[in-house]
């Protein structure tokens, strides 16, 4: 070894999910499915909107999964995507009168091409690195949303107010209720697709990037495509979910795409279990209802209620809801 | 002659794989004991599980105390320098730093800079090169640099890990003659683990032969050496 | 010629406080070799500590010093309760840690002082320096303070046997076992020394950003910033990144119109980027070569 470098034995960046764990079994995921299409018919409308939430933040949370627990590359900068794929929805629909649904594709496709740009960078950066140039990321963006060249389309700080969509074909169900089955048809085929991608010849490439790079190139996976093609699926669907989150919130604003929100979506991976994707919405349910509860508590506290809730993820489940699914079924037998 | 250090029973493990079976031995105070076996015998996991650097069990006596569950960096506070594989060297400090990080444990200032004008006299090329970067030394040098390392700690056993490894024969030679001055001269107890078998019977008056983690011969060094059978069987010369 | 001369020193001043920012970040990165992305809101939290400290009529060199040796303190026993438990665990653990000390405290200190701004006191005054419109005396303290600081961590690391046990400990940790050093204190030396360079970057920075829980935001990413252009694992480099980002964002605000403070942070992003991909080791670290 010469003094002008160092050799290390780079440590884990993600720990290796085996991929039969990665998803929930055929009749888990009926109950979870029957659950998700009767349960809004009986609730109020705000409950209806927060699980409407639910759907969308559990879809940001699982494309970020994708991106760490599939290809092993970190994110701290979600909130951007969310944010590109928001803007692009409520600029098509105010400033260019495109239908709704059909911005949702076209946030989908401007995002997986940011989201590839990035990873081009992003590339020769790994673990701590790359956290860190995508927190960067998350801490610019709402600046640049608030610049004064895009003021004409965005509406600067101010933001934008996105039209709710009426119900199609005149069926007799609240906006709220459409808006809800609408991002469940979404959500469920992302899943789907999600996990039949991870199930792929593109997924085994991502894990074999994840568990060891250099091991993975030398058996002839082309790192450097995988990498940024995972960044932009994962930003792809991360659009999406931000399109949808416009129209669902009805606004979109510079100072709703912070740090906070990147940081939250880390959260929810982590909480709902790294590389489990089912575990994206229990991580997307907990970002969506601690923080209801502990401001309802204090002004504030949500913060420290996370930080805490975090550290005991990490110290006494460190696989997130997976390990308590898995005590709940050690338990059953 | 009187026991230093008493090994009995080592049982070595990485993760779920053992590497040694319940290994024993012993070695003399003022001896220079070799420890011979061909690759992946356990050579280096036995110097390694004496400084408690990989999961153990088993008893492991200095001077009468037992060092089982003392850390690393305490085991180096009665007195044993390791040689690492590798040499360990700190590449990014300068040679008289890494000198000085040797004797971190000791307090005595005077006898700390008068033992570093000790080392320049036996190794006197790592005095034209006090202020150079260690990193830049050639492997002998840096050999010479661990070794002298360690004997700033003014240890009473120095375990030396495959010192020949990589080196140019005659700077070879050129090392374990100071190797069998400082025992000699110094009474530094040495353990020397080796491939170079013929080499290292020449310098040591003791040696053990382990193979597969076990101790499968020992005796005097010249014996072991004089013995063709043990030679051919087990030391490949 | 004077705007220039001006914005430099200006950049100078607000340098310092950015390379203290990249100093404590680089010392954690050398001993744990993450990043902690929680040191802005640790220096924040200090700053507030002083300021309750001068609340309750405790002079300002007093609080100062009080301040230095509870964040000491502090940061040691954060790395002994929260982080040396993680330390084998895989790097997003680690940087979910970061997160989760970030969250509690920027909160707390929201709890504890509320969200509303303060003004913070200077010891050294704003009026101009010896009369000169360049440059004022607190930014001129601002910069004596990290003078008399980096004089005396390089005095600390060249020559002390306890600097010299850290820098083993971060260099080569099996070998500084091996002579004897227990790596595992130096790693919380170093989280202490780090928190408490931190909490000077944010005693001295407090008076122009004004305190408030978000005050270090900011400012730590421009830490990052100087930190990866500096190299991370020099902290030499980490210093003079400090600087040189501190100028840079001063030109590039008077001289590039249209460049307002809300472009400062997207200037900061496309700056860790562009050495990251370019030079990824930094002005003055050592390249890294991994293997399997």
């Amino acid at each position: 070894m010469s003094a002008a470098e160092d050799v290390v034995t780079e440590g884990q960046a993600v720990e290796a999910v085996p991929k039969r764990v990665m998803t929930l079994g055929t009749g888990t995921s009926l109950v979870v499915l029957a659950a998700l299409v009767i349960l809004p018919v009986f609730v109020k409308n705000f409950i209806i909107f927060q699980m409407t939430m639910l759907l969308i933040y559990g879809l940001a949370v699982l494309a970020l999964n994708i991106l760490t627990g599939g290809s092993g590359q970190f994110s701290l900068g979600q909130s951007a995507f969310y944010a590109i794929g928001a803007y692009t929805t409520a600029v098509l629909m105010e400033q260019f009168n495109v239908n709704y649904a059909l911005t949702l594709p076209i946030a989908g496709v401007v995002c997986f091409g940011f989201g590839y740009l990035f990873g081009q960078p992003a590339l020769r950066l790994s673990g701590v690195y790359l956290a860190l140039a995508t927190f960067a990321l998350a801490t610019a963006l709402p600046q640049l949303l608030k610049l004064g060249y895009f003021e004409g389309w965005t509406g600067g700080v101010q933001g934008l107010v996105v039209t709710k969509p009426d119900a199609p074909f005149g069926l007799p169900i609240s906006q709220d209720l459409w808006l809800y089955y609408f991002s469940l048809a979404i959500t469920i085929a992302i899943y789907v697709a999600s996990v039949n991608l991870l199930r792929s010849r593109s997924g085994r490439a991502f894990m074999a990037i994840r568990d060891n790079e250099i091991a993975a190139s030398a058996m002839g996976v082309d790192v450097a495509l995988y990498k940024t093609l995972a960044f932009g699926v994962s930003a792809g669907i991360t659009g999406v979910a931000g399109g949808l989150g416009a129209i669902a919130v009805q606004f979109v604003a510079p100072d709703g795409y912070t740090i906070t929100l990147a940081i939250s979506l880390f959260l929810g991976m982590v909480v709902g279990g790294v590389g489990w994707l089912p575990g994206s919405i229990v991580g997307a349910a907990f970002i969506i209802f601690v923080p209801n509860i502990a401001e309802g508590i204090s002004k504030g506290l949500s913060g420290a209620v996370f930080g805490v809730l975090l550290f005991l993820v990490i110290y006494l489940v460190p696989h997130g809801a997976r390990d308590i699914l898995r005590l709940v079924e050690r338990r059953r037998t | 002659m009187t026991t230093l250090l008493n090994v009995k029973d080592l049982r070595a493990y990485y993760g779920q794989v053992q590497a040694l079976h319940g290994l024993s031995f012993s070695l003399n105070e003022g001896s220079l004991t070799t420890l011979l076996g061909a690759n992946g015998a356990g050579k280096t996991t036995t110097l390694r599980a004496i400084c408690n650097m990989v999961r153990s069990t088993g008893g492991i006596e200095f001077d009468g105390k037992p060092l089982n569950n003392k850390s690393t960096e305490n085991i180096v506070r009665f007195g044993i320098a390791h040689v690492p594989q590798g040499r360990g060297t700190f590449t990014t400090m300068t040679v008289e730093e890494n000198l000085q990080l040797g004797a971190i444990t000791r307090k005595d200032n005077a006898g700390i800079i008068s033992d570093i004008e000790r080392m320049y006299a036996h190794f006197p090329v790592l005095k034209q090169r006090h202020t150079q970067q260690a990193g830049t030394l050639s492997g002998g040098e840096q050999q010479m640099l661990a070794v002298a390392r360690a004997l700033m700690l003014r240890p009473r056993l120095m375990l030396l890990d495959e010192p020949s490894f990589g080196l140019a024969p005659l700077v070879v030679r050129d090392l374990f003659g100071i190797l069998g001055k400082i025992n000699r001269e110094d009474k530094v107890s040495i353990l020397v683990v080796e491939q170079n078998a013929q080499l290292a019977l020449e310098l040591a008056d003791q040696a053990y032969v382990i193979e597969t983690g076990r101790i499968v011969m020992s005796g005097k060094a010249k014996d072991i050496a004089n013995n063709e059978e043990i030679r051919k069987s087990y030391l490949g010369y | 010629m004077e705007l220039f001369t001006n914005q430099v020193l200006a950049g100078i001043a607000t340098g310092a406080i950015y390379a203290c920012m990249a100093l404590a970040v680089v010392m954690i990165y050398q001993a744990i070799d993450h990043l902690n992305f929680a040191q802005g809101e640790m220096a924040m939290f200090a700053t507030f500590i002083s300021w309750q400290l001068m609340q309750w009529g405790v002079p300002y060199w007093g609080a100062f010093v009080i301040t230095l040796a509870l964040s000491f303190v502090g940061g040691i026993a954060i790395e002994r309760i929260l982080f040396k438990p993680l330390a084998k665990a895989p790097v997003l653990t680690n940087v979910a840690g970061f997160i989760a000390l970030f969250a509690i405290i920027n909160s707390s200190a929201g709890l504890i002082w509320d969200f509303t701004i303060k003004q913070y006191p200077t010891p050294f005054g704003s009026a101009p320096l010896l009369g000169s419109q360049l440059i004022s005396t607190h930014q001129a303290g601002m910069i004596g303070v990290t003078v008399l600081l980096l004089l005396g961590l390089y005095f600390f690391f060249q020559y002390t046997r306890i600097g010299l046990a850290m820098r083993a400990a971060a260099s080569v940790p099996e070998s500084a076992r091996l002579v004897g050093i227990n790596t595992s204190w130096m790693v919380a030396l170093g989280w202490g020394m780090a928190t408490a360079i931190g909490s000077i970057a944010g005693m001295l920075v407090a008076p122009v950003v004004f305190l408030e829980p978000n005050m270090m935001g900011g400012v730590l990413i421009y830490g990052f910033a100087a930190a990866v252009l500096g190299g991370l694992s020099s902290p030499l480099g980490a210093v003079t990144g400090g600087f040189l980002v501190g100028i840079f964002e001063n030109l590039v605000g008077t001289y590039i119109p249209g460049v307002g403070n809300e472009l400062k942070l997207p200037i900061a992003l496309a700056l860790i980027i562009s050495v990251l991909v370019v030079k990824p080791a930094g002005l003055f670290g050592r390249p890294i070569v991994k293997r399997v």
